[in-house]
């Protein structure tokens, strides 16, 4: 009876490693094949004029993907501008000044955001958005836009990632303890001196760990940025000019453009940067939150 | 048979919910001296005691009826700013809650908050406190490294003077003992004697040997109520009532 119990035991753990390997691979398998994939282009280009060159002519097989790098970089730095005070002054809102009411009212609502479709914040940046950079906010600063720009792209992408970030940041701060919040408060502080230097300080990392989230959400985010930023294969010089970020070319022209030589190992080589940048992105925060940790304990 | 009451409860009721804690309370803690609060778990002495620093405050679904005078200020007035209330009393909880920084600024914490930002003045005052709880000789060559990687008996001590720094007049202990081994227990209950000329002492305790060593005055709390008060020898050792007969019996054996 008795080894029968083990030998399940021994079983299932072995079971569960395999399942783990398993969706570990996946990403190894998707680095490797994009990575073949993109041979044949990185064999005709340097690496040097791929990531830094301007010239997009597919036809003459010039392919610089710097505009397309620069216009992710904008629109997701944008994004995270937008939405970072934004969410967090909502989360110390919502988990230490408001009523419980308000809160049990409030947080469904913004997980629902959540839950909405990319394409239907694509259609409400075309038909809000768009219009009002164009009418309202862009003549104060420029001449002309139709407002098709990497600010739609970073309003309507900090919108999406807003939830993401409130309901995160929430669950940090429901892990402080409250006790430690009576201390604070104990000494006679108030309860914003508790919630910047106390609550904000004991949940760092989960911050930390929700914004990188978020932005790489946001560095991958496709279809709605599409819509809005105007797609147009040049470096963007002010908020009102267009760009084209990596995941709306893919999404644009793949399966489209294939008649035209190297352009499919081109598309899949700005996959591969897309996945490296939202990699690097990841293992840099990973680096900086250990330094942290490990000069702080 | 008590002159002067620090901190006076009349008719203090709280309700958490659909539950009611807290039963027309009614309850004068003497100026300096140590005065504990006795009963079995859940009994609602815990909630007393936050009740005297508007702790409950924060709590969802929480209705506080009655009076809290301290130094004859209602607390629970609406008007009231209560920063200023909890700056008189220092709060030591269950367990250690040391604050997310240094020990230094942990000390330093309750004056900054309050505006004091002499670098010369802090110093002084964390030195000062922290003989006071016995912890500068362990800790000042690492004044700046993080409270927490004190043990937790250091940490409950340093609790202790960080609640001291802000001078306060009272000091809340919440079983403040219950998480730590007999020698840091001895230290804390010795902190107390010592502490009891200065400041009024309030202490939730379940120990009873502890209630006898350290406090002159007892409150027998029992599902909500206050059923006796006394002086400590009496309650203990020849009680009134009859719950509280049940309650310390095995104390006297």
């Amino acid at each position: 009876m008795k080894n029968i119990r083990l030998l399940k035991d021994q079983f299932i753990s072995k079971i569960f490693l395999v399942l783990t390997l398993l969706s570990i691979s996946t990403v190894v398998l998707i680095a490797l094949g994009l990575f073949y994939k993109s041979i044949p282009i990185l064999n005709s280009t340097s690496l040097y004029n791929l990531l830094f060159s301007s010239e997009w002519k597919p036809f003459k097989e010039a392919f610089g993907f710097y505009p397309f790098i620069v216009g992710t970089l904008w629109v997701t730095a944008i994004a995270i501008i937008i939405a970072l005070p934004l969410s967090m002054l909502t989360a110390i809102y919502l988990s230490e000044y408001a009523h419980i009411r308000v809160r049990k009212l409030v947080l469904p609502l913004i997980e629902l955001l959540s839950g909405i479709p990319p394409v239907l914040y694509g259609v409400w940046g075309v038909l809000v958005i768009i219009p009002l950079i164009q009418d309202k906010i862009a003549p104060h600063f420029v001449e002309f836009t139709t407002g098709y720009s990497v600010l739609a792209g970073g309003i309507v992408l900090a919108i999406m990632i807003f939830p993401l970030i409130i309901s995160i940041v929430i669950e940090v701060f429901d892990n402080v303890p409250q006790d430690l919040r009576n201390a604070s408060l104990s000494l006679g502080a108030t309860q914003w001196q508790t919630v910047k230097k106390v609550v904000l300080r004991k949940s760092f990392d989960g911050i930390v760990a929700a914004v990188v989230l978020a932005i790489s959400r946001a560095f991958g985010e496709t279809i709605a940025v599409l819509m809005v930023c105007g797609n147009l294969a040049q470096v963007p010089h002010s908020l009102f000019d267009s760009a084209y970020p990596l995941p709306a070319l893919i999404a644009n022209n793949y399966g489209e453009m294939m008649s035209i030589p190297m352009y499919d190992s081109a598309l899949m080589f700005a996959a591969l940067l897309l996945f490296a940048i939202i990699f690097l992105f990841n293992a840099v925060s990973r680096i900086i939150l250990y330094r942290i940790e490990k000069r702080n304990n | 048979m008590i002159i002067q009451p620090h901190i006076s409860i009349q008719n203090l009721n709280v309700h958490i919910g659909e539950n009611h804690i807290l039963k027309n309370i009614n309850l004068d803690i003497p100026d300096k001296k140590v005065t504990s609060l006795i009963g079995p778990s859940g009994c609602g002495k815990t909630t007393l005691l936050k009740t005297m620093n508007r702790l409950l405050d924060r709590q969802n679904d929480v209705r506080v009826n009655g009076k809290v005078l301290v130094d004859g200020e209602n607390i629970y007035d609406p008007k009231v700013e209560v920063t200023h209330i909890r700056k008189k009393m220092g709060l030591l909880s269950q367990r250690p809650f040391p604050l997310p920084m240094n020990i230094y600024d942990n000390i330093a914490y309750g004056q900054r908050v309050h505006g004091n930002n002499s670098k010369k003045e802090l110093d002084e005052i964390v030195e000062k406190y922290l003989r006071g709880v016995n912890l500068w000789d362990e800790v000042k060559d690492r004044l700046k490294s993080p409270a927490t990687r004190l043990s937790i008996g250091q940490q409950q001590r340093l609790c202790l003077a960080r609640g001291l720094a802000i001078e306060p007049e009272i000091i809340l202990g919440d079983e403040p003992t219950s998480a730590l081994d007999p020698i840091s227990t001895q230290a804390i209950e010795e902190l107390f004697m010592q502490l009891k000329d200065k400041y009024t002492i309030v202490l939730v305790t379940h120990i009873l040997r502890q209630a006898r060593r350290v406090s002159d005055y007892i409150g027998f709390v029992y599902m909500g109520e206050i059923i006796e008060f006394g002086p400590t020898e009496e309650v203990l050792l020849n009680p009134k009532e009859k719950l509280t007969k049940d309650y310390v019996k095995g104390f006297l054996v």
